[in-house]
């Protein structure tokens, strides 16, 4: 179907710095507040995210249409880091798939948001996942499908947002060599490079570095971004998304936890908890502060 | 209607190629993924005709399903194929979560499946696959016993959207079904009436089933024969009635005798109509090195081993 300019990609909030940021703050809100209420799920790994998902989703970088989540030629944004859901339901629901009235919802029975994503539950979530490691192979069957039904080089790009530690589990580095295998020039890795994985530091659990000579050395353009400055992280997408020479990553250098000092300050005790009644009080203060 | 079959001896692995081309002629928006083993799944046979409808991924399972899921989710009809130990048993979890969970249009072609692989061994001998399948919610499951059923049943899966395990093998076997092959997704077929007993079988070994119940004939037994390809959704009814009808059970599979058939049927038989029943099948053993047909010998997978079976099975009605 034919579709001109009235793809919803934010352009506006795209020129305006400040209405990123405030985006980030609200996605923020959002991921310490539905971690309270269903006092379980992955705020750490979700406040890393945040800058990203704003800039793909308000920095004009995803052509999508929240009222025609099937859209053929609409981009792929697929989490790969599937237990990151709080910042993927505070992100769509910021950009119109769903009443945000839902989020307090968050893993209790009979909810749409499930507590690791679900492929279409809520409409704009595209891949299940929660087993690590499979979404940029699914990313890549995306990226090929769209190939071979001739969309144009502009359409159907495939995001793909995946976490340092998963890098651990081999299947990616599969996935990796079979995207430039394939030529693929549709899609972009995003890295969500916040140093820690479940059990703690990632280069004391299972050392990746240098992560981006090894993304190189198979064949794909990197680009090294720091992941809270949300104009940078849109700017590198943006580059990314327009690139045809090969497949593309952008290595965000993150903090887990990133905008609530208690937990930005112990990584390894936020993975998968919610925060206390108090804690949500000092959360959302820090996050109004911008601290 | 299965009769004596004149058609020259052929495995089901052999239909595989043969059955993608004539889906891509037909029209359909297939697409078929292989695992370094085209020239053995027989997939490489869509290359030269479709080129853009063919891929190898290398030797990388869990890859090919998550890209299969990928394609799949851009409308494609997807088949992806490997040998029985490798898929589902490189690819469990990429099965789960990316075709299962979210039931998407993929098609798994495992051939290679039992331990008529031969000589390869145990390592190479698929006898878990049906039951790792099976487990799964929204897995269709089937084992079609010979070349002509084996088409019917891959051309089948692409007029539906659903994930579907199909289980082929590497030797070349008798023609069962020589008039043609009417399958249906959850269907029983029932070959030979019989009111003594029922001989139930999948895969190869529905043709020494065929043989054991000639063989009871002769000595005045007289033994219904169902083809049971679809492992899942399971034929109960068909079973069912047959318990009512004959009294006692026979299931023989090329598969651990547990979790395959004979498990599915014991179950619907303990849930639905408590019958005497007898399972010929591997003993929960692995396999080893050796000419396909004395490796079924060794493993009790014979005519033999069923007729002996089905005396069990008469002796305790």
């Amino acid at each position: 179907m034919e579709r001109s300019g009235d793809m919803t990609t934010s352009t506006e909030s795209a020129a305006d710095p400040a209405l990123l940021i405030d985006v980030c703050k609200r996605i923020r809100r959002h991921i310490v507040t539905m971690t309270h209420a269903a006092q379980s799920g992955h705020p750490g790994g979700s406040l890393s995210a945040t800058e990203i998902f704003a800039a793909l989703y308000f920095g004009g970088v995803v052509r999508h249409d929240p009222s025609e989540p099937q859209w053929k030629q609409r981009d792929r944004v697929i989490l790969s880091k599937g237990h990151a859901t709080p910042v993927v339901y505070a992100t769509l629901a910021e950009a119109g798939y769903f009443d945000e009235a839902l989020i307090p919802t968050f893993r209790s029975m009979g909810t749409e948001l499930q507590g690791h994503v679900v492929r279409n539950r809520p409409a704009g979530v595209e891949m299940s996942g929660g087993a690590l490691g499979m979404g940029l192979s699914f990313a890549v069957g995306v990226a090929l499908g769209h190939q071979l039904d001739g969309l144009a080089d502009d359409e159907g790009h495939v995001f793909v947002v995946v976490g340092d530690g998963e890098l651990n589990e081999g299947q990616n580095w599969e996935a990796i060599m079979s995207a430039s295998h394939f030529g693929l020039q549709r899609i972009t890795a995003v890295l969500d490079r916040n140093h820690y994985q479940n059990d703690g530091p990632g280069n004391e659990i299972m050392r990746i570095d240098p992560v981006g000579e090894k993304w190189t050395a198979f064949g794909w353009g990197v680009q090294h971004v720091d992941g809270h400055d949300v104009i940078a992280v849109r700017d590198a997408l943006l580059k990314a998304r327009e690139r045809r020479d090969a497949p593309q990553v952008v290595i965000c250098e993150t903090v887990k936890g990133q905008g609530v000092s208690f937990m930005a300050e112990n990584p390894s005790g936020w993975h998968g908890k919610g925060p206390s009644d108090a804690q949500l009080d000092q959360a959302l203060m820090e996050i109004e502060a911008g601290l | 209607m299965a009769t004596q079959s004149t058609l020259p001896a052929a495995a089901t692995r052999e239909a595989y190629g043969p059955a993608l081309l004539k889906l891509a002629e037909a029209g359909h928006d297939i697409v078929a993924l292989d695992a370094d083993l085209s020239a053995s799944t027989g997939g490489n046979k869509l290359a030269s005709a479709f080129p853009s409808r063919w891929f190898t991924v290398g030797a990388a399972e869990a890859n090919m399903i998550s890209m299969a899921a990928g394609l799949a989710s851009t409308g494609k009809t997807v088949y992806a194929a490997s040998f029985a130990v490798f898929l589902p048993g490189h690819c469990f979890d990429q099965i789960r979560v990316h075709i299962a969970q979210q039931q998407m249009n993929v098609k798994l072609i495992a051939s290679h499946g039992g331990i008529s692989v031969g000589e390869d061994g145990a390592s190479a001998q698929a006898i878990e696959d049906l039951a790792l399948m099976t487990s799964l919610p929204g897995m269709n499951v089937v084992a079609p016993s010979d070349a002509v059923e084996a088409e019917a049943v891959i051309c089948a899966a692409a007029n539906d959207e659903l994930p579907w395990y199909i289980r082929l093998g590497r030797p070349k076997l008798p023609i069962v079904y020589g008039n043609g092959a009417s399958f249906r997704l959850g269907q029983a077929d029932q070959l030979r009436d019989g009111s003594d007993l029922t001989l139930a079988a999948c895969g190869l070994m529905l043709e020494p089933t065929l043989r054991a119940a000639d063989a009871l004939a002769e000595e005045g037994v007289s033994a219904r024969v169902l083809n049971i390809a679809t492992l899942k959704p399971l034929d109960e009814q068909a079973i069912v009635r047959a318990a009512e009808e004959t009294g006692a059970f026979v299931t023989a599979e090329e598969h651990n005798v547990i979790g395959g058939l004979g498990s599915a049927v014991a179950r619907t038989l303990a849930l639905h109509r408590p019958t005497p029943m007898e399972q010929v099948g591997i003993q929960d053993t692995f396999g080893q090195s050796g000419p396909w047909q004395s490796l079924l010998e060794h493993y009790g997978l014979t005519a033999e081993a069923v007729v002996a079976a089905a005396r069990r099975a008469l002796a305790r009605k």
